[in-house]
């Protein structure tokens, strides 16, 4: 009894401030909840309510209704050949509702959802796979020579120029790109123009510190005896770092590229400059490309329904890509290496 | 046995002779890989500099201070270059995103480190990493489709016909675009929210305990503890989170080309369309006429890559500093 009454006087207020500060911790964690759950859903939702077998097995198809006639075969080779919006008002009168204007708009602005992204994965998977090409090996031998030889000036500047490139803006990245590749000067005197490949290169930057990082984080956790007991067999040190830590850390080493891969995957603003996109399913490297995420870009602003479908069904696409690989890493990293 | 013994000998001598080079090699093959990562970023560095040589010679320190970004030319308007738009719409974009996530994500960081029940400390820590990698237009996509039209309607429509009448920078006519810089800094609040809260709980697991032990010791309250024991152990880590986040709002491109109306013009109340420095140069870039267009955008590019460099470095120095040991100061 005389110890509660040795509680100092403002118990009460501290008690008070106590339980309101960690409410409010409560409610802000509830609060960045809300947006967080609200946009996840939208995109399961909307963008799962837009995916058919079409959706995977058809390129784009300009909105139209269906008793709309043909406007005429595209040709393959023009990647514009359906960009032209021209053609639908061209081809108004046929609507078979010849009457008030704002009718015929409005059939179109109804016209149900046609045609899909198949021209953007396969350009998302080519750009992406080819740009992880390029990246993995610069990223896993620049992460073995920072983990093998840790302490020297050539180290800590990389480590530098990773976060560098780690942090700067993506834009920067497509700026770089759209300079030195796409409006370079080829042989024959015009500007290379824009390709599938300078996506790749451009997405390449973003992907070298990310796998650089990872492979030297994981070569780090292989523990010293290991390396001992190899030079103990009598291997020299390339040989027991490529034949002993590597394959030891190997799991961790892909999870990196995973996540590189992810990342590419949903990169944006370096595509709007390199790929610049297209309608028709390219697998050129050399010509503009789709890409899923330009798809999602461009089709937002779309004024017809039937595009903007396409729109969500591509960043339903994009999402479960990024949320499948960052879970598989989850999980892979959880009973393997204990990475945290 | 000497016969056994000999052969053996030069099998040894036969992998040490076919192996004594193989180090060096190793060596110089991983060098020149970890040279081309340094290579990179040259390549961005050399790129944007001699590709803004233009702009720099032609419009000097000016560039930044100039109000007008006029790229074709026109009767009434003169093709001219400033990049004063873009910084605004940058900084009162990322100011305003900052505002709205700082102190949330902050409590999200206190929260899952400090007062969270184990059980959802891992799921919920996982989420806000899953959250911080979803790609930036899906954001765009969720804030035009959905959050505009909502806004544009409930709030913004609203503050516009009341408080907007009094106060100047919340009014405007041209609302009912839904575009603008603060719809454009909310998004930005949702995604550098996970970034923040992330490194905040990753800064504040690494106080130790002992810390907590004295003021518990004391008699603190659970809150005391955090705030008097906890937090200004991190403050340099945390502060180094909140610019991190700043980093990411400054250089976001494509959910602010999407929701900021790519009007590069400095915008008189927060409602209307404006611009920012990345959704200007991913706007403009790919299709610039003349050379000297290209080169301001590229310096503006350059501007942007340089102060991101200069916020990243200084975010990680501190989170860097806070790593190496005790900075906070107690307070009684």
């Amino acid at each position: 009894m005389s110890l509660k009454s040795s509680v100092s006087p403002n118990y009460a207020r501290r008690k008070a401030v106590d339980l309101i500060m960690r409410g409010l911790v409560l409610i802000a964690t509830g609060l960045a909840i809300v947006p967080l759950v609200l946009i996840i859903g939208y995109v399961m939702i909307i963008g799962g309510s837009a995916l058919n077998w079409e959706f995977f097995t058809d390129i784009y198809q300009p909105p139209m209704t269906v008793s709309m006639p043909n406007t005429g075969p595209i040709d393959p080779n023009d990647p514009f050949a359906n960009l032209d919006l021209g053609a639908l008002v061209g081809s108004e009168p046929a609507t078979g509702q010849a009457g008030a204007g704002d009718e015929k708009g409005a059939d179109i602005l109804e016209a149900p959802p046609r045609g899909g992204v198949l021209h953007g994965i396969v350009g998302t998977m080519l750009i992406t796979t080819v740009a992880l090409l390029i990246a993995m090996p610069i990223g896993i031998m620049a992460g073995i020579f920072l983990s093998e030889f840790p302490d020297n000036s050539v180290a800590t500047t990389v480590r530098f120029a990773c976060d560098v490139l780690s942090g700067a803006p993506s834009i920067i990245v497509g700026v770089t790109a759209y300079i030195l590749i796409v409006n370079a000067k080829g042989p024959d005197g015009q500007p290379l123009g824009f390709t599938g490949i300078a996506g790749s290169i451009a997405l390449t930057f973003l992907m070298v510190p990310t796998i650089t990082r990872t492979t030297e984080e994981v070569l780090k956790l292989v523990p010293e005896a290991t390396r001992e007991a190899a030079l103990a067999m009598g291997a020299t040190t390339w040989y027991s770092t490529f034949t002993v830590v590597v394959p030891t850390a190997l799991s961790g080493i892909v999870t990196g590229i995973m996540l590189a891969f992810a990342r590419g995957a949903g990169e944006t603003a370096p595509l709007i400059m390199t790929v610049l996109g297209s309608n028709v399913l390219m697998t050129n490297l050399l010509e503009p490309m789709a890409a899923l995420p330009l798809i999602t870009y461009r089709y937002t602003e779309s004024p017809f329904p039937s595009e903007n479908t396409l729109a969500w069904g591509s960043a339903f696409v994009l999402m479960m890509l990024v949320l499948l690989v960052n879970i598989l890493v989850r999980i892979a990293t959880r009973n393997r290496l204990r990475m945290r | 046995m000497a016969q056994a013994q000999a052969t053996r000998e030069t099998f040894r001598e036969r992998i040490a002779k076919r192996t004594q080079h193989g180090d060096g090699i190793f060596w110089g093959l991983t060098l020149s890989f970890a040279l081309l990562v340094i290579v990179l970023v040259f390549a961005i560095v050399w790129v944007t500099w001699s590709d803004s040589q233009l702009a720099r010679e032609r419009f000097g320190w000016a560039f930044f201070t100039s109000g007008e970004w006029n790229p074709v030319e026109t009767p009434v308007n003169p093709v001219s270059f400033g990049a004063m738009p873009a910084i605004v719409g940058t900084l009162v974009s990322s100011a305003i995103a900052l505002i709205l996530a700082a102190p949330v994500a902050i409590g999200i960081g206190i929260f899952l480190a400090e007062l969270c029940p184990p059980v959802l400390r891992t799921p919920l820590s996982f989420m806000v990493e899953l959250l911080a990698a979803i790609p930036s237009v899906i954001y765009g996509v969720w804030g035009v489709m959905v959050f505009a039209p909502f806004f544009t309607q409930n709030v913004a429509m609203p503050i516009s016909q009341t408080i907007g009448q009094v106060v100047p920078w919340l009014g405007g006519d041209r609302v009912s675009s839904g575009r603008g810089l603060l719809i454009a800094g909310i998004i930005l609040s949702i995604m550098i929210l996970p970034t923040i809260a992330a490194i905040t709980r990753d800064v504040l697991t690494l106080v130790p305990n002992s810390q907590r032990e004295v003021l518990l010791a004391l008699g603190a309250t659970k809150w005391e503890v955090i705030w008097l024991a906890v937090v200004p152990y991190a403050r340099a880590g945390i502060i180094g989170a909140v610019m991190l986040g700043l980093g990411r709002a400054l250089g976001e491109t494509m959910a602010a080309t999407m929701l900021v109306g790519n009007r590069p013009q400095v915008p008189e109340t927060l409602f209307e369309p404006a611009t920012t420095a990345a959704s200007l140069v991913a706007s403009e870039l790919v299709n610039a006429q003349t050379l000297i267009h290209e080169s301001a955008l590229v310096l503006i590019a350059l501007a942007l890559f340089a102060i991101t460099l200069l916020l990243n470095l200084s975010a990680r120095l501190l989170i860097w500093y806070m790593n190496r040991g005790p900075v906070g100061r107690t307070r009684a």
